[in-house]
Formats: C-alpha cells, sequence, structure tokens
C-alpha cells in the first residue's frame, strides 16, 4: 500500500509500531500495523485481549505515542497532535462520565472547550440528546443514572462536537445482554444518520459481524485479517481468524492437486479421508483447513446418496440449534450443528450409526 | 526490531504531563524539604564535631568532644576522662519509657482495635473517627489536662480521697509513670490506627476453620489471627516507640523537667546548658538509633513480603 | 437457631478495654472542659458554673497576640504547604512510575520520621548559621516543611482514587492541560485537598516544639503562650484556653473528615 493512497481516506495508519518498556522489559503492543478505514465507515478492531486493538484506539486519540510509523487523517499526518488538537473523540469503555458535572454539562464540556456560542452549545446538547433519546435527564448526576443510561450520555459527550471519527472502546461491554442487541442496533443506526466514521473496539466477533462494514481481526499486535464479516466468517485466512470467528472444526491436511477447474482443491486429511477445499495450498503442502459445524449435513444411515459413515458420540440440545460430536470411521471426530427447525437428525442418539456429508469447497485452506 | 525506543519523557500521563512536566511539579516540595530539612539535619551533624563556644553557638574546630562527653567526664584536677554514665543513663531511661509506652499501648490498643473491627461495617467509621480526634488535638493541651488530672491536688487524688480510698494524695504527676501514662495518651492512637486497618482485612472465615480444626479461642488469636495482621502490629510499635522516644512535651511537663529523657536533654543544651555541639551530637545520637530502628523493621518487613511471596 | 450461634470473633474484654482506651483518651479533656467552668481560682474545688475564666482568656491582650500569630503562621505554612503537596501529588500519582518515585515519597514523608525535637534544633542552628533573623518568617518556613506531607498524604489518597480516564475524557474533549487541571481534576480532588488543607492547618496550629526553637524574642504563638503560662502556675484561665483551642480542633477535624465523606459520596453515588 503506498503513502498516496493512504491519504485519500479518512484514516490512515503505516507501518505503526508500539513498544511498551525498555532494554530487556520492552513488549511490542503492535508491530507495523498498517491498515485504511474509509470516510462513513463502521470499521471494528477486533480482537482478543491484549491483541493490540486498545493501543491502536488510544493512538488514533492521542493518548499513545507511537513508536514508529506514521498515522493519517485525510491526509495529514497527526502523531504529533495532542488528544485535544485531533477532531476525533472517544466513547470510553468505562464512560468516564464527569462525576461532578450534570449530564447536559458533561455533553456540553467539549463544545465549551471549543469556545462555541452559549446558544449553539444548547442547542446541540438539545439536539445529540434527542439522537440518544436522553430527553428528560439533563439535570442529572451520572451516579443517578442506570448504566445503560450513562453509555447514552457518554455517546451523546462525544458526538456532540462533531468529530470527524468516533472511536468506541468496548462501550457495550458493561450493559447486559438485552440493551447490548438493543444499543447494537442503535449505534448503527445512529451511524448511518450523522455519517461520522465509527472506530469500534470489541473482543465480541457477535457485535462485531452484527455492525461493522469491515472488520480488522488482530492478534498479538498484528492484523491477522481485513474483510467484510462475509468475508472473514467464511474465507478465514489463517487459524486464528477461523478459530476466533466462530466454531470451527480445524484439520489438518495435504493438498493432493491443483486447483482441476472447480475451484477448490483435493486434499487429504491425516486420517485418510478425501475432501474439496476452497482457498490455495501448494500441492504436497501440510496446512490446515477449517470447516464451519453448520455447513455439515447430518442424518440417519441411508438418508444421504455420498454420506460418509460415522457413529453419534455426544448430542448437545441448544434451543435454536443442536450439537453433535461425531466419530468418523478413521478416527476423525467433527462437530456438526444443525438448526432445530430442519428437523434434520432429531431422531438420533449417542451411539447412534448415522452419516454426514461435508460439501466441495465448504472446508477452507488456512494459511496457519 | 530496528524501532527507536521513545525516550521516557515522552511518556504522558493521562492529563497530559510529561515526564519533565511532572519533575517540575515535584522539584519545589523536594526542594523545599531539602533545603529546610535535610540540609539542617546536614548541619547539626558538621555542629556535633566542632567545639563549643563559650556563650552558646560553636567554634570551627574539630572536636570530638561531644561525644567524648556522653561516656566520659573531664576530671576538674587531674584533667582525665573518667568513665560517667549520665547520659548513658538518660538514653537508657528514654527507651526504656518508650518501650513500657509502646507496651502499655498495645495491651490496650490491640483488643480496641480488633473490637472495632469486628463492628457492623456502618460503626466502624464512627470508632475510626473517635479515637483519632484526640490525636489532632493540640499535644501540649492534652498533656496539661493529663497533668491536671493527676496532680497531688488536682481531680484523680481528691476523688480518691473523698471515695476514702486513700487519705493521702498518691504522688503520681512528675514521676516517671506519669510520664509513661503521657506517652501512651500521646500516642494511642497510632497504636490503634494501623493494626485496625491489618485487622479490617483480616479474613474471619479463618476463625471458621481454626474453630473447625479444634483449636480454642486464644489459640486462634495467637496462632492465626496476631500472626496475619503482625504488619500491622509492627507499624503501631514503630509509630509509638519513635515518637516516645524523642518525646519532649510527656517528659518536661509531667516529669517536671527533673526526670530527663533525650528530647529534654537535647532541647536544654540550645537554652540554658548552651552546648551546642553536645546537643547535635545528642540529636545525631537520637536520629541513628530512629534510623536503625526503622531500617530493621523495613527490611523485615521486605523480608516477610518476599517470603509470602508477594 | 441464629441467637444461639457462638460469635467466633468475639473475646470477652476486649470490648471493655475499648471502653477503657476511650475513657483514657477523652476524660482529661472532658475534666478540663468542665473545670474551665469552674467559679473558684482553687482548681480543686467546685465552687459553681461560670464564664469568668472564659472572660479572662479572651480579653488577654498577651493572647490576643499569640492568636495573631498563630493565624498567621498557619494559614500562611498550610496554604504554602497544601499548594507544594499538591503539585508533587499530581506528579506522583499519575502515570507511570517515575525513575525518583521512591526518593520522592521517602523525602515528602521525612519531616514525619524525624523526630521533631532533631528537626526544631536542626531548623535553629541552619538559620542562625545562613543567618536568617529568627521570627514569625521562620516559623513559616519550618512549618511548612512538616505542612508537606500531612497535605500531601490525603491528596495523593484522593488522586489515586481518582481514574486515569476522566482526564483522558477532558482531553479528548478539546480541553488543553491546564483546562483538564481546572475542570476536571481540581474539582475531583477538592474533598482531599481541603482535607489536606485543613489538617496541615491544624498541625501547624498546634506545634509547639519546633515553633519554640525558631520562634526567636517577639514571635510568641498560641501554644508557646499556653506553655509559658503553665510553667510559671496552674490557673484556671488555662483551662479555658485549653477548651477553646480543644473545640476549634475537634471542629476542623470533623469538618475534613465531613467534607471528605460528602465528596465521597456525592461522586460514587449508584
Amino acid at each position: 500500500m503506498t503513502t498516496q493512497s493512504l491519504r485519500g481516506d479518512a484514516v490512515g495508519i503505516e507501518q505503526v509500531t508500539k513498544i511498551y518498556g525498555e532494554g530487556a522489559n520492552a513488549v511490542a503492543a503492535l508491530k507495523g500495523v498498517s491498515l485504511t478505514i474509509g470516510d462513513n465507515e463502521f470499521f471494528t478492531l477486533l480482537g482478543p485481549s491484549g491483541c493490540g486493538k486498545t493501543t491502536l484506539l488510544r493512538i488514533l486519540a492521542g493518548f499513545e505515542q507511537v513508536s514508529a510509523g506514521k498515522v493519517f487523517l485525510f491526509g495529514e499526518e497527526i502523531e504529533q497532535l495532542p488528544p485535544n488538537r485531533r477532531p476525533i473523540n472517544t466513547v470510553f469503555q468505562h464512560y468516564a462520565l464527569f462525576p461532578h458535572m450534570t449530564v447536559e454539562e458533561n455533553i456540553a464540556f467539549g463544545l465549551k472547550r471549543l469556545g462555541r456560542e452559549p446558544a449553539e452549545i444548547r442547542a446541540r446538547v438539545g439536539e445529540v440528546m434527542e439522537i440518544v433519546r436522553l430527553g428528560g435527564f439533563a439535570h442529572r448526576r451520572p451516579g443517578q443514572l442506570s448504566g445503560g443510561q450513562q453509555q447514552r450520555v457518554a455517546l451523546a459527550r462525544a458526538l456532540a462536537p462533531q468529530p470527524k471519527i468516533l472511536l468506541l472502546d468496548e462501550p457495550l461491554s458493561a450493559l447486559d445482554l438485552k440493551l447490548r442487541q438493543q444499543m447494537r442496533v442503535e449505534l448503527k443506526q445512529i451511524q448511518e444518520n450523522t455519517g461520522i466514521t465509527f472506530i469500534f473496539v470489541t473482543h465480541d466477533q457477535e457485535e462485531a459481524l452484527a455492525m461493522s462494514d469491515r472488520i480488522a481481526v488482530m492478534s498479538q499486535g498484528e492484523v491477522q485479517q481485513l474483510g467484510t464479516a462475509q468475508e472473514i466468517y467464511e474465507r478465514p485466512n489463517n487459524r486464528f481468524v477461523a478459530d476466533f470467528i466462530g466454531d470451527a472444526n480445524i484439520l489438518a491436511v495435504t493438498v493432493l492437486g491443483d486447483d482441476d477447474g472447480s475451484g477448490y482443491r483435493r486434499c487429504r486429511t491425516a486420517q485418510g479421508m478425501e475432501i474439496l477445499c476452497a482457498g490455495s495450498g501448494a500441492p504436497g503442502s501440510t496446512p490446515h483447513v477449517s470447516i464451519r459445524p453448520e455447513r455439515i449435513a447430518i442424518g440417519a444411515v441411508g438418508s444421504m446418496a455420498d454420506g460418509i459413515a460415522c457413529d453419534v458420540e455426544r448430542v448437545v440440545y441448544l434451543g435454536t440449534n443442536r450439537q453433535f460430536l461425531v466419530c468418523l470411521a478413521d478416527g476423525l471426530k467433527l462437530t456438526v450443528l444443525v438448526p432445530n427447525a430442519l428437523r434434520a437428525g432429531s431422531e438420533l442418539q449417542p451411539g447412534d450409526k448415522a452419516v454426514i456429508h461435508v460439501p466441495p469447497g465448504t472446508a477452507q485452506l488456512l494459511k496457519d | 526490531m530496528a524501532v527507536p525506543l521513545p525516550a521516557g519523557s515522552q511518556q504522558e500521563t493521562a492529563a497530559g504531563l510529561s515526564g519533565r512536566d511532572r519533575l517540575l511539579l515535584l522539584a519545589p516540595a523536594l526542594l523545599m524539604i531539602t533545603v529546610f530539612l535535610i540540609l539542617p539535619l546536614g548541619f547539626i551533624l558538621v555542629y556535633s564535631f566542632l567545639t563549643k563556644g563559650t556563650y552558646g553557638g560553636v567554634i570551627w574546630e574539630f572536636s570530638t568532644a561531644a561525644y567524648e562527653q556522653f561516656l566520659f567526664e573531664r576530671d576538674l584536677f587531674t584533667d582525665e576522662l573518667v568513665f560517667h554514665a549520665s547520659y548513658l543513663q538518660i538514653y537508657g531511661r528514654s527507651i526504656v519509657q518508650a518501650l513500657v509506652a509502646t507496651t502499655a499501648s498495645l495491651i490496650i490498643g490491640f483488643p480496641t482495635a480488633y473490637y472495632i473491627a469486628t463492628r457492623p461495617p456502618s460503626q466502624r467509621n464512627m470508632w475510626v473517627f473517635l479515637i483519632t480526634v484526640p490525636y489532632w488535638v493540640n499535644l501540649l493541651i492534652r498533656t496539661v489536662s493529663m497533668l491536671f488530672i493527676v496532680r497531688d491536688e488536682g481531680p484523680l487524688n481528691t476523688a480518691l480521697m473523698a471515695t476514702g480510698l486513700i487519705d493521702q494524695p498518691i504522688r503520681i504527676a512528675y514521676t516517671d509513670f506519669a510520664i509513661g501514662l503521657g506517652l501512651v495518651y500521646s500516642y494511642l492512637p497510632f497504636m490503634v490506627l494501623p493494626i485496625y486497618a491489618a485487622i479490617e482485612r483480616f479474613d474471619f472465615r479463618l476463625l471458621e476453620a481454626g474453630h473447625d480444626l479444634y483449636a480454642d479461642r486464644w489459640t486462634i488469636l495467637r496462632q492465626i489471627v496476631i500472626p496475619l495482621t503482625r504488619p500491622g502490629i509492627v507499624a503501631g510499635c514503630l509509630l509509638v516507640f519513635i515518637p516516645s522516644l524523642g518525646s519532649f512535651i510527656a517528659p518536661d511537663l509531667l516529669g517536671g523537667g527533673k526526670n530527663l529523657m533525650i528530647g529534654n536533654t537535647i532541647a536544654l543544651q540550645f537554652q540554658s546548658s548552651r552546648n551546642w555541639p553536645f546537643g547535635s551530637a545528642a540529636a545525631i545520637i537520637l536520629l541513628t538509633l530512629v534510623l536503625i530502628v526503622l531500617v530493621i523493621f523495613a527490611r523485615r518487613a521486605q523480608q516477610a513480603a518476599v517470603a509470602s511471596g508477594r | 437457631m441464629a441467637r444461639a450461634r457462638i460469635d467466633l470473633k468475639r473475646y470477652p474484654a476486649f470490648g471493655t478495654l475499648t471502653w477503657a482506651c476511650i475513657v483514657l483518651l477523652y476524660a482529661p479533656m472532658l475534666v478540663i472542659m468542665i473545670y474551665s467552668f469552674n467559679e473558684l481560682r482553687s482548681i480543686t474545688n467546685w465552687g459553681g458554673f461560670s464564664l469568668a475564666w472564659y472572660w479572662k482568656a479572651i480579653t488577654n491582650p498577651q493572647l490576643h497576640a499569640a492568636t495573631f500569630n498563630s493565624i498567621v503562621v498557619a494559614l500562611s505554612a498550610a496554604t504554602l504547604g497544601t499548594v507544594l503537596a499538591l503539585c508533587a501529588a499530581l506528579a506522583m500519582s499519575r502515570g507511570r512510575r517515575l525513575r525518583y518515585q521512591d526518593t520522592g515519597f521517602a523525602i515528602i514523608n521525612l519531616p514525619l520520621m524525624v523526630p521533631e525535637i532533631v528537626t526544631a534544633i536542626g531548623s535553629l542552628v541552619f538559620f542562625l548559621a545562613v543567618g536568617i533573623q529568627l521570627g514569625l518568617l521562620t516559623i513559616i518556613i519550618a512549618h511548612t516543611v512538616f505542612c508537606i506531607p500531612f497535605a500531601y498524604l490525603p491528596i495523593a489518597a484522593r488522586l489515586q482514587g481518582i481514574e486515569g480516564y476522566y482526564e483522558e475524557a477532558a482531553r479528548d474533549l478539546y480541553a488543553s492541560r491546564w483546562e483538564t487541571f481546572r475542570f476536571v481534576t481540581l474539582p475531583l480532588m477538592l474533598p482531599g485537598v481541603i482535607a489536606g488543607y485543613m489538617l496541615a492547618f491544624i498541625v501547624s496550629l498546634d506545634d509547639f516544639i519546633i515553633t519554640n526553637m525558631v520562634a526567636g524574642p517577639g514571635a510568641t504563638t498560641l501554644p508557646m503562650a499556653i506553655y509559658g503560662m503553665v510553667r510559671t502556675g496552674f490557673t484556671p484561665e488555662i483551662n479555658a484556653i485549653s477548651t477553646m483551642m480543644l473545640l476549634v480542633s475537634a471542629l476542623f477535624v470533623s469538618a475534613s473528615y465531613l467534607i471528605g465523606r460528602a465528596g465521597d459520596r456525592k461522586y460514587n453515588a449508584q
């Protein structure tokens, strides 16, 4: 990627490295991360704790300095700007609402620091309070609000100065499940209505998949894969992504041949089963493949023409779905997920014989 | 990795203060204490090795006379140094007096701290407050009020005589006992508070475990509670012992100025006796004693912390 | 039954000793308060209620001067000490550990470690040696030194309880470093600052040993005046002055305690 293309986007991150500590104690939190984020994009940094996603966010906000690399905002380098000179606002993980100020004062804080006129401030505060549906709470203090309300105040406070970029640091992690699901929809709507670029940090893959235009999956200070939710889920790049996003059966295989025109490669598992895999891999190489459990079909013996025989070892009822652990004749164990609505395999019990089918291209070759 | 490491000053605090800003903020307080406390301590160290001036002050001539004076007396006639123990006795008495005060404070303070820590949480703050208030009341006034009570004709003796328990006032004021009483009274809150803090953190489920394993109350106190709250007990003892050792007001008022302790001996050299080098030497010895005690306990606390894997 | 359960935590006699402790701490002060209202000059017998000794104390011109000096000293030393402690606490309680953090902390707490009598003669010798005229100025300087740790401890404790993200949020919302301090850090740490200031004020008002050494002729403070009076003979006037000073101290400490608690409640209410 060239510097030129970075400059056209809302955010350009070029070879950013962050090292904490010195000498022998030095730990690299980011190892040469490069990516671009477009204007009006809902962009998510997804990864387990310690993967560097929060560090990257803090670098964008200006709370941390890069050890090396460049950060561009609409083509301008901003590494040297202090946080108060960046048109970027943050929704903090713990909200960080000023406890000694009312809701109104919290929301007006940024506008006052920008030196806006009192009338304009009043109008804008009212406006964003409408956006986050907080009417009537103007004179409460943060301590008197519920977690969900505090979250809305934090969002309103960050939206009020109309930043170019809004950073959200796991803003939903402190809410309970129902509220979290509701806020996902609202956040996405607010992002679409305001047209502000959202950069969202989370370790919750479901959250990331539900809201994002694009997702950067991070691990150990590096971007593992960058793409839309569907790309990341269905075409994981490597073992980490396949494992981290959703459930996956990960198998070691040997690539037997080149693409035979069907778009798939013939591979053999260690136990000897042959499958047609998507993705690339040189013949003779021994990569891993990922097979999503819900892409495998299962049924009673005789229900499928080209089924592979297996033993049902365990059946777990999960509400929407039913999960099977099956063992193939060659000893390979696979997890299979079937929606209960399909009724497929609903009669199967542990100890029964069954057949499974792995459609061509279901298995995705990984880069390790 | 060939990445330039950030300089320390680049690391900022949340409020955006760089290392240099923080040094600038810290400097005035450190400077104030360095110039007006550490430097003066250096001065008395130097003065303790000088020759005493006739009307106070010093003559700039190196001498160890001030330190010799602790152990020896110059015989007026033969000009020989003769061993004499009166200053050693003052130090000895001060140490004993401070130890007694510390022990007495511990005997009252530990049960008090324990009792407070086992009150319902809502009451604890009130109790702690009750223990704290006397500390903030002027030490001089508290000592004066103690003197007022224990005087021969004071309320204590009057009350005792009125009840017919005694027909002569008991002599308490101007005795070592009065000094000890004054010291306990002065520094008791220092004993209670750290022990309270330690017991409050104590996991009382261990008591149930102890009882479950057939220990009785007193065994549990000796073998579980006291060992686990030892850091608080040690801190309390230090906080009583150290100020007691260098105390001035209690021996001065309650001892009537005749039962001297280290503090009075030092003050005297800068008031009527006018022997600055000797006073400085006495102060340096006191300071050394205090530092030795502090270092010993700091080291032991560190070892204990390492041993318990913290 | 719940009632019949033995309370494993209880030790017999501990409650009694606690009350003994409270009595020991408060009885002398209560007695002196009661006797301050004694009509008789005799400090032994009770001759009826009277405010005569208070009147005598209040109208004593020597005490006026001493009180004035004490207040001037306490206001100056507490203010200066609190400002220095506030700056030091900001430097020490925020961000990564400084390389000189432990040394800094040791120096700030040094005035609490050195026996007061040693500090007293050290200051005396120092002021005379460098030629600073003994008087109110030297008292203020000496008091400022020990006011620093007393103000520092509550301020630093408060500051450590304030998460760094409030300041980050302020910076994020376009506040300069000064505005961040002015509108966020200072209001949040204010209860600690007030508590620290009050403690420093009381400690300065109470000090006798150091003051007595560095005062020089002429600059008499209230504790020095009381000491002088006790030395020349015990009169009920001393009881009256003591009672008044006692109440002032108790008032200050209670206020600082309540302000600290109110601060906690205000910001942590959920």
